[in-house]
């Protein structure tokens, strides 16, 4: 039995972290993988921290990844990285959305930001490559571009090709015509451009 | 929810435990399904009325899902309920009695325990309701067993006229994982069949059926010590032995892949001979269970050496990194190195209201008035005890705020004479289990400020209709309840009942310092929906002009998620007090225009994103009032 594939995907409730693990299981079991999802996300909806587990191989017991064995950490927010790095493998690798989002305890003086949370997931030994796949969204005409961007920086970190991912991705927008699917397509490049540029 | 095609047999599907469950009801037969909302077994129901051919009801609570489910079930239909762990501590009333009478019909009670407490205000054991109540209990280890367990229990209950616990956890409800679905079987109704002997529980009657009752426990028993779903798996390091359900199950096979393993899955009645085979095999045997130590004591008490809750945690879920060190330490081995570096610290993010919330008015005005005790409720409302508000006092279980609001009043002691007891409750609490309590705070005359805070939804797990807004589980209109006409029938006078906009602030502060002075119940409706829910209409968005700004950080105290710190301050007044400033922004791609930050902004800093024609204002205004 080989080793299983563990993919941290981690950002906050109302993100979309949730459905993009979905998506890149469904490529997953697509290639005839077994495979289990599952959130840690408690009240989620409410702003609250949202950590998706995926794990994919030839046969997977325990949903859960053991902290020190993930793969890949596919961050849809700048300071989650740093919450979830120990869940890396020492060579593992995180793909990090720059975005900021400031919640209101923070707002409100009770605690801090950290003020580079990329540069500390980097002094603390984390191989991080970062891009800011907001701004990508917004060049690409539409924000909600965005986790179409982080789906596709995961793209060329898979034990499959990027292509796979990103047929499950466009099947996702087939219903919203060829316009939609389009600008996927390219939202999916651009972001597996930035995982590899940067 | 509209129902869909379900997707032929055969199929391979990536389904949560709560999908798998949902498919396998429909594919039994089942003809009546009910449950009331609650994380994280919501989706049961909601995923089973998308199903066609059976009935399918958000109930009003789960003591009454449970007696829908048990009606359907004496008619001979096969039925189905399901509830979070604290709704069978509502529902096992009905349950109690139900094990004596037994059931025609199938009928499979799906109990969610919340684990690690994601989203409850407690961690139980429900298992528990198996010994408890007599009940066989089925515990799932992932979507496909939830799914094949959910099909064996309809089977299990009619042979056995016995009504069956499946016990899922979080692990089990919201992992997906691939699941081989079936065909559906016809629905079968048998028809009541008049038997007051079995049917109406009085002592004399209820009296007859407990020594039947032993009997089928005597014969469950034997069948769950002949079941498959209670695997002796062989391993050649014998060393440790374990025995282990649901999750903990795959996390055994997952930490320790040689060590023989007594596998659960019909755990209650144990099957203590089976236990006494692995043990005869292992030089030690470890009970892993979640959560409480129960199958651990009952097999001790069967005189089989095990261990269990001596080397392993009391609460929370348990995982391989758990396990293995807690076995080398038993072992004498040396504990397993950890590559791992420790988390950083991050600063938390507490789960917060939404953006326009209609709460957000409610807190702020009441962490604005001195004062108060406020008992709370469940529902997003409980948020209200975090910041910046921290305006809630209490939380204990569903409708508790108004029974606790009269205990306090009634309780009170020489130095909280002067407090005014306030009591907060949503919609669907309200409803569920918090009119009984209104009644008693009325009867009995307590001197209460009720805010019953109507956003027309289940808010919390995702907005489910209830009879506050008059929809049914299938987005069909219903009878929609008229809370001022119920508040009243129950006895508030009519002067006394407040409806109130919660994004006009000086009415809702007005009437809440007015009603608190007042020495009688007096309940204050709030009346705008969910901000999730499609009854909600956005606003345009607001701005700040930083010019204006003075940096009072007033806006900041109502709590929404949109506003923003651009930069500190101090500034030191004539008084010579030094005070913090807080320069703001609103984030307006998120802001959907309810208006609550301009009003406590006294630079009037706040405006309009765009400019927009005070007609079209006025329209949408309209919009939301309506």
């Amino acid at each position: 039995m080989s080793a299983n594939t563990n993919i941290l995907v981690v950002g906050i409730g109302g993100q979309g972290v949730m459905t993009a693990t979905e998506i890149l299981a469904e490529a997953a079991i697509a290639l005839g993988y077994d495979a289990k999802k599952t959130e840690v996300a408690g009240m989620a909806q409410r702003g609250g921290v949202v950590s998706s587990h995926l794990r994919f191989g030839d046969k997977v017991l325990s949903p859960q990844i053991t902290p020190g064995t993930a793969d890949v950490l596919l961050g849809f927010e700048a300071a989650e990285g740093l919450r979830w790095r120990h869940m890396l493998r020492p060579d593992g690798i995180a793909l990090m959305n720059t975005a900021r989002l400031v919640p209101p305890v923070v707002e409100l003086g009770l605690f801090d930001y950290p003020e580079d949370p990329i540069a500390d997931m980097r002094k603390s030994g984390t191989r991080v490559v970062a891009f800011d796949a907001t701004t990508i969204a917004l060049g690409l005409g539409d924000v909600r571009l965005g986790n179409t961007v982080m789906l596709g920086a995961i793209g060329d970190h898979l034990p499959f090709p990027a292509e796979v991912l990103l047929e499950g991705v466009l099947k996702r927008f087939q219903r919203k015509g060829e316009k939609v699917v389009e600008q996927n397509r390219r939202a999916f490049e651009a972001g597996r451009a930035a995982a590899k540029g940067a | 929810m509209a129902a869909v095609m379900p997707a032929p047999a055969s199929s391979r599907l990536l389904m949560s435990g709560n999908e798998a469950v949902a498919r396998a009801v429909w594919e039994s037969g089942v003809k009546v399904a009910a449950a009331y909302p609650g994380t994280p077994a919501t989706e049961m129901l909601e995923v089973i009325s998308t199903y066609p051919d059976l009935y399918a009801e958000w109930s009003v609570n789960e003591k009454v899902s449970l007696e829908v489910a048990i009606g359907a079930a004496y008619a001979g239909s096969r039925s189905f309920c399901c509830m979070k762990h604290v709704g069978m501590n509502v529902a096992s009333d009905a349950l109690m009695t139900l094990t004596l009478t037994g059931v025609m019909g199938g009928l499979v009670i799906a109990v969610a325990d919340d684990v690690g407490l994601s989203s409850s205000q407690n961690e139980q054991d429900s298992r528990y309701w198996g010994r408890f109540a007599h009940l066989p209990v089925l515990e799932p280890a992932d979507s496909q067993e939830a799914y094949d367990m959910t099909r064996f229990g309809y089977v299990l209950s009619e042979k056995f006229q016995v009504p069956v616990i499946l016990r899922m956890t979080t692990r089990i409800n919201h992992v997906k994982g691939l699941v081989t679905v079936g065909e559906r079987e016809a629905p079968g109704a048998a028809g009541f069949k008049k038997d007051p002997a079995r049917w109406v529980m009085t002592p004399a009657g209820a009296s007859k059926r407990i020594p039947l009752m032993f009997e089928r426990d005597k014969a469950l028993r034997q069948m769950a010590e002949a079941s498959e779903l209670n695997r002796l798996e062989a391993g050649a390091d014998r060393r440790v032995g374990f025995i282990a359900s649901g999750p903990a199950y795959m996390h055994v096979r997952e930490a320790f892949p040689n060590a023989p393993v007594l596998k659960l899955g019909f755990s209650c009645p144990v099957p203590v001979e089976k236990a006494r085979q692995l043990a005869a095999l292992a030089d030690q045997v470890v009970v892993v269970e979640e959560v409480e130590p129960l199958v651990e004591m009952e097999l001790k008490a069967a005189g089989i050496e095990v261990l269990g809750k001596d080397i392993l945690p009391r609460s929370g879920e348990l995982s391989p990194q758990i396990l293995k060190p807690a076995i080398a330490r038993l072992l004498g081995e040396p504990v397993p190195e950890t590559t791992v570096a420790p988390p950083m610290q991050v600063f938390p993010r507490p789960p917060t209201m939404c953006v326009a919330c209609p709460h957000l008015g409610v807190y702020y005005t009441l962490s604005q008035v001195k004062n108060l005790t406020i008992a709370g409720d469940i529902g997003c409302y409980t948020l209200g005890a975090g910041h910046p508000w921290n305006a809630l006092d209490t939380c204990i279980s569903m409708g508790a705020s108004m029974g606790v609001a009269l205990g306090l009043d009634k309780g009170r002691g020489e130095a909280d004479k002067d407090k005014r007891i306030l009591a907060v409750i949503g919609d669907s609490t309200f409803m569920h289990m918090g009119m009984q309590g209104l009644l008693d705070i009325v009867y009995n005359k307590g001197n209460v400020t009720v805010l019953l805070l109507d956003n027309r939804a289940v808010g919390m797990t995702g907005g489910q209709n209830n009879p506050g807004n008059g929809y049914d589980i299938h987005d069909n209109e219903a009878p929609r309840i008229d809370f001022v006409k119920l508040v009243e029938s129950l006895g508030v006078k009519t002067e006394r009942i407040h409806k109130v906009d919660p994004y006009q602030l000086p009415v809702l502060f007005k009437t809440i310092r007015e009603e608190v002075k007042v020495p009688e119940v007096s309940v204050i409706i709030t009346d705008q929906p969910c901000v999730l829910t499609k009854a909600y209409h956005k606003l345009k968005p607001y701005e700040v002009a930083e010019d204006k700004c003075t940096g009072c950080g007033n806006c900041i105290e109502v709590g929404c998620p949109a506003i923003h710190v651009t930069r500190r301050g101090k500034e030191v007044k004539a008084s010579g007090r030094e005070v913090d400033l807080a320069f703001v922004r609103i984030e307006s791609s998120v802001c959907t225009g309810c208006g609550l930050c301009l009003q406590p902004c006294a630079p009037k800093a706040i405006q309009h994103h765009e400019p927009v024609s005070p007609i079209k204002l006025v329209k949408a205004v309209e919009e939301v009032a309506q």
